[in-house]
C-alpha cells in the first residue's frame, strides 16, 4: 500500500548539510501495523514527515520514491498532497495538548477537517463531529464538542487528535510517539484505542516510538533505525529473539525487562560483576507523617497526605507513581528544597525538617544530602562549563584549597567516566549522556550520604539509560551511598532498588521489597501499573 | 461564560488602584514644582494677593494628606483648576480639544494596523527572504523617525514642494465651515450632517499628521505580528492542521493568524502609549488644536494647572484604552478566566 | 579555567560572525554604532567650525563645499553643530538607560525571585508608571522638576524602569525553580548568591536587546522633549532643538536647517534599533546550535 524506496532527506543547517535520512526502504501492507523504532536522532520522525511532505523549513527530500496506492507522493502537486493528507494518510503527534489549536473549540477543529475533505456539509458537520468524538470513547461528546483543549486532560486531548486524524476515514495512520509524556495507564488506554480503531476500520498504521516494549506489543512488523539508516526489520518475535544486527541486540539488551539484572542491560563484553555493597543496617532517614499542603485557588491542595517510611544506610528505596502522586514533592522536602507543612524528617537522628530552608544552604548537613535532577540540560547552568558546575559544591561545602579543588574535579570526572577534555565544554556542547554524568559528578562531589535521584534517566535514550543506571550502581557500592530513587517506571526501579513505595494521590498505596511487590502486588493500583507497562518479556524468550 | 464575566469585572476592578496611583502621581507632580507652587499656579502676572488667594484655594497652607483629599475632591467634581492662558476651566478646555486628538490618534492607528499587520504576516510567511529583510528595514526606519521630524519632512515635500497637501494649520482649512458639533469628530459630524465637502476637507487635513503618527507606530505592530506569526506557524497545532490536509489559507488565517492576534492585541497597549506621546509632537508640528498642542502652549506660558490637567487626562484616557484592550483580549482568548495569574 | 573562557568567547565570536554573515544589516548597524561613538568621543576635535560661533553675514547658506550641511539663521555651521551634539544626546540616553537598567534589574530580580508581597507592590508601582503614556509622563516630570538636563535624564530613566523590571522579573521567575538554580542551592549557595551569580547572568542576553532598543528610544525621547522646549536650551547644540528651530524655516524653503539634524537623529535611533534586532538574533537560543 505504501512503499518507500531509497529515501534520503537532507537538512540545511549552519554547520552545513545534515543527512537526516539515507537509503531508507520500507513498505506498509494493507491492514498492517508497522513499528519504526529508534533512539533520538535516528531519523524515524523525519521519515514520516517526509512521506507526508510536511518537513520543517530547511528539510528536503533529495532522493528516493514514495508511492502510496500508486500515487507518487514525492512529486505530487501541493493541492494533491492536501487532498491526501487527512483523507488518505493521517498523522497524530506527541504532546497532544500542543497539537490542538488552543483557542478553537475541539468540535470546530474536527469540523474544519470534515469540511475540508467534503465529508460533511454545514448542516451535518456538527452531528458528524459529535459522532467522531463518541467513536474515540469520549463521554458526554455533546458537551465536549464545545470544550477548548485547555479544559481537557492530556489523554482526552490525544483522543481528540485521534478523532481529527480518523475523521475522514484515512487508509493509513501514522502515530509519532503518540503516548510520550502521558502517564503509563493513559498510555495503555490510548494505544488500545488506536489498535481497536485500526482493526475496526481495516486501516494500516505506522507507530513511531523509542519504546521497544510498546512496539513489540502493538506492531505486526518492526523496523529499527539508527543515525538515519534502516538497521533491521522483522516480526517482533523473530526480531527480538533472533536479532541479526549488533545495534538491535544492544537496544534489546538495554531495555529493562523482568528477568534482566542491571548488568544485563549492557553489552556482554562490557559486563563486569557488581561490586559488593556495605550496609551498616542503621537507619539513615526516618520520615514521620510527612504532609505538604499548598494554598490553591480552589482551597488547599493536599500534595502529600502524611507518609512515613524508614531508609537504612546503604539501602536503596524507590518512590514510584504517576504524575501528581506526590513523589517529587516528597523528595523535594527530604532534600530540603521545600518546607513541609507538618511531620518529621529525621536524618542521622536530627529532625532536619525543623531547620529553616535559608539556613540549611550553609548547614553542615547540606553536603550529606544531594540530588541528581531529572532533566540534565535544565539542571546545568548554561553559562557554566562542566568544570565550573562540578566545582560549585566543592567550593561552597568543603574547605579544600584551590589546587585540591581542581584535583577533586578531575577525580570526580574519572569516577563518572567523563573525559577531562570535555570539562571545558558548556552544556549545549555536551550530549545527553555526558550532561547526565556531569550532573552525577556534581551530586557526589561532596560525598553525600543520601543521594536523591529524581527520574535521572527519564529524558535519556535506553542505551544511555542502561549506562547511567550501571554507573549509579557502581558509585553506590564504591562510595557507600544510600539512594532515594524517584521514578514512574517500576521496571527501571527494580534494577537499582531494594525496596519500593508506590504512591497515589499523596498517599502510600503499598511498600515493601521490590521483587515481592512486582511479583505479587497487593493493591489493584500497583497491579494496573504493572499491567499497563509495555514489556519485552512477554515476547523475548 | 460566567468565568469570563468574572474576569472582566475583575479587570475593571483592577483598574481602580491604578487610577488611584495615577491621581497620586499627578498630585505629587503638582506639589513637586520647584519653589512655591502657588506662585506658579497664580501665573506670571500674579500679585501678592492673588498668590495668597491661590494658596488658599489650593489648600497649600494645609497638611499634605489634607491637601490630597482636597485635590481628590476637586477631581471628583471635575475641577482641574483654571487655565491662566485661556482663562477657562482646564476641564472645559480639555473636553473641547479632546475629540481633535482622538480623531487623529485613532485614524493613525487605523492606518498603521491596516498596513503593519499584513506586512508582518507577509514577512513571517517567508522568514529570511529579501521581502522579510525589506519589511524589517522599512519598519525599523519608521520607528526611528522622530515624529516631529517626519511631520516637517512631509510638510516640506507635500506642501512646499509638491503643493498637493493643504497648509498644515489645524483641522480644517478656513474656506470650509466647521461642522456642527455632535461628537466632536469632524469626519463623523460632517458625515452625519451630510456635508461631504467639509468631510473631504477634514480628511485632507488629517492625512499628513495621521500618516506621520502611523509611520511611527507601525514598527511594534508589524514586528509583533511577524514574531507571533512565526511562532504560531512553527507550533504543533499548525503541523496537525497541515497533516490533516487543511488548506493553506485556512491554516494561515484561521489557525495561525487567529492565535497570533493575541500577542498583537497585547502590544496595542504599548502602541497606544507611544501614539499618545507622539501625538503631542505631531500636534505641535501641524498646529492641530488637540490637547497636546494645548499642553505645549501651556508649558510655554508656565500654565501649570493646564499641564497637570493634561497629564492626568492623558493617563486616564490611557487607562481606559488599556481596559478596552484587555476586555477585547478576554473575549478572544477562551483561556482567560480559567488560568488567571 | 582560562581555557574554558577562551573556548566560550571563541564560540561566541564564531556565533556572532555566523549571524552577521546571514545578516549584513546588523553588520552595518555595528559599523554605524562605531562611528557614532567616535563622534561622541572626538566630535569637538574633528569638526571644522566652532558650533557656537555665529556669523550673520553668512546666515542661511545652503549646503556647500565649505558648509556641508549649510548654515543656520545665525550663520553657524550646521554640520559642526550636528556632530558636536552627538555627545550630549548619547550622554543623556546612555545615562538614562544605565540608571533604569540598574534600578529595574534590582527591583525585577527581587520581585521575580522572592515573589509574594514584594512582587505585588512592585507590580502596582509599575502599573502606575505604565498607566501614563510614557512621553507624557516625562513631560510632566520635567515640567514639575524644572527644565534641566539632569531632570531629562531622571524622567527618561523613570519611564524606562518598567521595561527592565518586567523583563528581569519574568526572566528570573522562569529560572527560579530551574534545575540549575536548585542545584546551586544544594551546592551551598545562599539565596542571594543563587540569584546574583546563577540566575541573573542568564537573564542578561534578552536585556542586551532591550538596552539597545531603549537607547534609541531614549534619544528620541530627549530630542522630543527639547523639541517642545523642555530640557536642553539653545544655543546648546542638540538635535531636537535644531529640528525645532529649523522647522520655522522649512515653510520658506530653507530645508537644510531641519533636515540634517533630523536625519542624524534618525540615523542614531535607527542604528540602535537595528542593533537591537540583530542582537535579538544573536542571543536567540533557538538560533544557536
Amino acid at each position: 500500500m505504501l512503499s518507500i524506496k531509497d529515501l534520503a532527506v537532507d537538512f540545511q543547517t549552519r554547520k552545513g548539510v545534515v543527512h537526516a535520512v539515507r537509503n531508507v526502504n520500507l513498505h506498509v501492507d494493507k491492514g498492517e501495523t508497522l513499528g519504526i523504532v529508534g533512539e533520538s536522532g535516528s531519523g524515524k520522525s523525519v521519515t514520516s514527515y517526509a512521506l507526508m511532505r510536511i518537513l520543517d523549513a530547511g528539510g528536503t527530500i533529495t532522493a528516493g520514491d514514495i508511492v502510496y496506492s500508486g500515487v507518487d507522493l514525492r512529486n505530487s502537486s501541493a493541492r494533491d498532497m492536501r487532498n491526501i493528507r487527512g483523507r488518505e494518510i493521517s498523522m497524530i503527534f506527541q504532546n497532544p495538548r500542543a497539537a490542538l489549536n488552543p483557542i478553537r473549540k475541539v468540535g470546530h477543529q474536527l469540523e474544519d477537517v470534515l469540511k475540508t475533505h467534503a465529508q460533511a456539509t454545514r448542516y451535518d458537520a456538527r452531528a458528524k463531529a459529535i459522532s467522531m468524538l463518541k467513536s474515540v470513547q469520549i463521554r458526554n461528546a455533546e458537551e465536549r464538542y464545545h470544550a477548548y483543549p485547555f479544559e481537557l486532560s492530556g489523554g482526552m486531548c490525544q483522543r481528540v487528535v485521534i478523532a481529527i486524524a480518523l475523521a475522514c476515514n484515512p487508509q493509513l495512520l501514522i502515530a509519532d510517539e503518540p503516548t510520550t509524556g502521558l502517564d503509563i495507564t493513559t498510555q495503555k488506554t490510548v494505544m488500545d484505542l488506536i489498535q481497536s480503531l485500526s482493526k475496526e476500520r481495516q486501516m494500516s498504521s505506522i507507530l513511531i516510538t523509542h519504546d521497544l516494549g510498546l512496539a513489540a506489543q502493538y506492531c505486526d512488523r518492526i523496523v529499527v533505525m539508527k543515525d538515519g539508516e534502516l538497521v533491521e526489520t522483522g516480526k517482533p518475535k523473530t526480531l527480538f529473539n533472533n536479532a541479526q544486527h549488533a545495534y538491535t541486540r544492544k537496544l534489546i539488551a538495554a531495555t529493562p525487562r523482568k528477568e534482566a539484572s542491571i548488568r544485563d542491560l549492557l553489552p556482554a563484553e562490557e559486563q563486569q560483576p557488581l561490586p559488593e555493597r556495605s550496609q551498616s543496617g542503621e537507619t539513615l532517614l526516618k520520615v514521620n507523617n510527612l504532609v505538604k499542603t499548598y494554598a490553591g485557588k480552589n482551597g488547599p491542595v493536599h500534595a502529600v497526605k502524611g507518609i512515613s517510611f524508614d531508609l537504612k544506610q546503604g539501602k536503596s528505596l524507590a518512590l514510584v507513581g504517576e504524575s501528581g502522586c506526590g513523589k517529587s514533592t516528597t523528595s523535594s522536602m527530604i532534600t530540603r528544597l521545600l518546607d513541609c507543612s507538618s511531620g518529621e524528617i529525621i536524618f542521622n537522628g536530627q529532625d532536619i525538617g525543623k531547620i529553616k530552608l535559608r539556613e540549611f544552604a550553609q548547614h553542615n548537613m547540606r553536603k550529606d544530602i544531594q540530588m541528581v535532577f531529572q532533566d540534565a540540560t535544565d539542571s546545568l547552568n548554561p553559562r557554566h562549563s562542566a568544570f565550573q558546575s562540578i566545582l560549585e559544591p566543592i567550593k561552597h561545602l568543603t574547605d579544600l584549597g584551590s589546587t585540591a579543588r581542581q584535583e577533586r574535579v578531575y577525580e570526580l570526572a574519572d569516577l563518572v567516566g567523563l573525559p577531562h577534555s570535555l570539562l571545558t565544554r558548556f552544556p549545549h556542547q555536551l550530549s545527553g549522556g555526558q550532561k547526565a554524568r556531569v550532573g552525577i559528578a556534581r551530586a557526589i562531589a561532596v560525598n553525600p550520604q543520601l543521594l536523591i535521584l529524581d527520574e535521572p534517566t527519564a529524558a535519556l535514550d535506553v542505551s544511555i539509560q542502561a549506562i547511567v543506571l550501571n554507573l549509579l550502581a557502581d558509585l553506590r557500592a564504591k562510595l557507600g551511598m544510600t539512594y532515594l530513587f524517584v521514578s514512574h517506571d517500576l521496571h527501571v526501579v527494580r534494577l537499582l532498588c531494594d525496596d519500593v513505595i508506590v504512591m497515589k494521590d499523596g498517599e502510600i498505596v503499598e511498600m515493601g521489597p521490590v521483587e515481592k511487590i512486582m511479583e505479587h502486588p497487593k493493591s489493584k493500583y500497583t497491579q494496573s501499573l504493572l499491567d499497563a507497562a509495555p514489556s519485552l518479556s512477554k515476547i523475548v524468550e | 461564560m460566567s468565568g469570563r464575566f468574572k474576569t472582566i469585572s475583575l479587570r475593571i476592578a483592577q483598574a481602580i488602584p491604578v487610577l488611584f496611583g495615577v491621581v497620586v502621581v499627578s498630585f505629587i507632580l503638582t506639589r513637586a514644582l520647584p519653589g512655591d507652587p502657588a506662585v506658579y499656579f497664580a501665573g506670571a502676572s500674579a500679585t501678592e494677593e492673588s498668590i495668597a488667594q491661590v494658596r488658599e484655594v489650593l489648600g497649600l497652607d494645609k497638611s499634605l494628606p489634607q491637601q490630597f483629599i482636597i485635590y481628590v475632591g476637586d477631581l471628583l467634581r471635575g475641577d482641574l483648576g483654571q487655565s491662566i492662558s485661556t482663562g477657562q476651566a482646564v476641564t472645559d478646555d480639555l473636553a473641547r480639544r479632546l475629540p481633535a486628538s482622538l480623531e487623529l490618534t485613532l485614524m493613525a492607528l487605523f492606518i498603521s494596523c491596516s498596513i503593519a499587520v499584513p506586512l508582518g504576516v507577509m514577512a513571517a510567511t517567508k522568514p529570511g527572504s529579501l521581502r522579510d529583510h525589506m519589511c524589517r528595514v522599512i519598519v525599523t526606519a519608521g520607528v526611528s523617525l522622530p515624529t516631529f521630524f517626519t511631520g516637517i519632512l512631509l510638510i516640506y515635500v507635500f506642501y512646499y514642494l509638491l503643493g498637493i497637501a493643504p497648509s498644515p494649520l489645524g483641522r480644517l482649512d478656513f474656506i470650509y465651515i466647521e461642522p456642527d458639533t455632535i461628537t466632536g469628530f469632524y469626519l463623523i459630524d460632517a458625515a452625519i450632517t451630510g456635508d461631504w465637502e467639509t468631510w473631504f476637507g477634514a480628511l485632507k487635513q488629517l492625512v499628513l499628521p495621521a500618516t506621520t503618527l502611523a509611520l511611527f507606530t507601525m514598527a511594534p505592530i508589524a514586528r509583533m505580528t511577524r514574531a507571533a506569526m512565526l511562532s504560531a506557524l512553527s507550533s504543533d497545532f499548525v503541523r496537525t492542521a497541515r497533516a490533516a490536509g487543511l488548506s493553506s489559507s485556512k491554516i494561515l488565517y484561521g489557525y495561525a493568524l487567529h492565535n497570533a492576534m493575541l500577542p498583537v492585541i497585547t502590544t496595542l497597549g504599548m502602541v497606544f502609549s507611544f501614539t499618545l506621546g507622539a501625538n503631542v509632537l505631531v500636534e505641535k508640528v501641524f498646529a492641530w488644536p488637540g490637547i497636546g498642542s494645548y499642553a505645549i502652549e501651556a508649558l510655554v506660558a508656565s500654565d501649570y494647572a493646564a499641564v497637570q490637567g493634561f497629564v492626568l487626562a492623558m493617563a486616564i484616557l490611557f487607562v481606559l484604552l488599556n481596559l478596552c484592550i484587555d476586555i477585547a483580549y478576554s473575549l478572544i482568548d477562551p483561556r482567560i478566566g480559567f488560568e488567571e495569574r | 579555567m582560562s581555557m574554558a573562557s577562551t573556548n566560550k568567547s571563541d564560540s561566541l565570536i564564531a556565533h556572532i560572525f555566523y549571524v552577521l554573515r546571514g545578516n549584513p544589516i546588523t553588520a552595518l548597524a555595528f559599523i554605524l554604532l562605531a562611528s557614532f561613538i567616535t563622534c561622541a568621543l572626538f566630535g569637538p576635535l574633528i569638526v571644522p567650525y566652532d558650533p557656537l560661533a555665529s556669523n550673520t553675514s553668512n546666515a542661511l547658506m545652503p549646503p556647500s563645499v565649505d558648509h556641508w550641511f549649510g548654515t543656520d539663521n545665525l550663520g553657524r555651521d550646521v554640520f559642526s553643530r550636528v556632530i558636536v551634539a552627538t555627545r550630549l544626546d548619547l550622554l543623556i540616553s546612555v545615562s538614562a538607560v544605565a540608571l533604569s537598567f540598574v534600578i529595574g534589574s534590582i527591583l525585577g530580580s527581587v520581585a521575580g525571585y522572592w515573589g509574594g508581597w514584594l512582587d505585588a507592590i512592585l507590580n502596582r508601582l509599575l502599573d502606575t508608571i505604565m498607566a501614563f503614556p510614557l512621553f507624557v509622563l516625562a513631560m510632566g516630570i520635567v515640567a514639575a522638576l524644572g527644565n534641566t538636563i539632569e531632570n531629562i535624564v531622571y524622567a527618561t530613566a523613570l519611564i524606562n524602569i518598567p521595561f527592565y523590571a518586567r523583563l528581569v522579573r519574568a526572566e528570573v521567575n522562569i529560572r527560579r525553580d530551574a534545575g540549575f538554580a536548585l542545584a546551586a542551592k544544594l551546592s551551598g549557595n545562599s539565596d542571594l548568591r543563587v540569584l546574583a551569580v546563577h540566575i541573573f547572568p542568564n537573564a542578561l542576553p534578552p536585556m542586551m536587546v532591550q538596552i539597545s532598543l531603549n537607547l534609541g528610544w531614549a534619544i528620541l525621547n530627549a530630542a522630543g522633549l527639547s523639541f517642545i522646549g523642555l530640557g536642553v536650551r539653545p544655543p546648546t547644540p542638540e538635535w531636537g532643538i535644531m529640528v525645532a528651530e529649523g522647522a520655522n524655516f522649512v515653510i520658506s524653503g530653507e530645508w537644510w536647517l531641519a533636515l540634517f539634524p533630523g536625519l542624524w537623529l534618525m540615523l542614531a535611533v535607527f542604528t540602535f534599533n537595528l542593533l537591537g534586532d540583530g542582537l535579538r538574533d544573536i542571543v536567540d537560543p533557538r538560533k544557536r546550535t
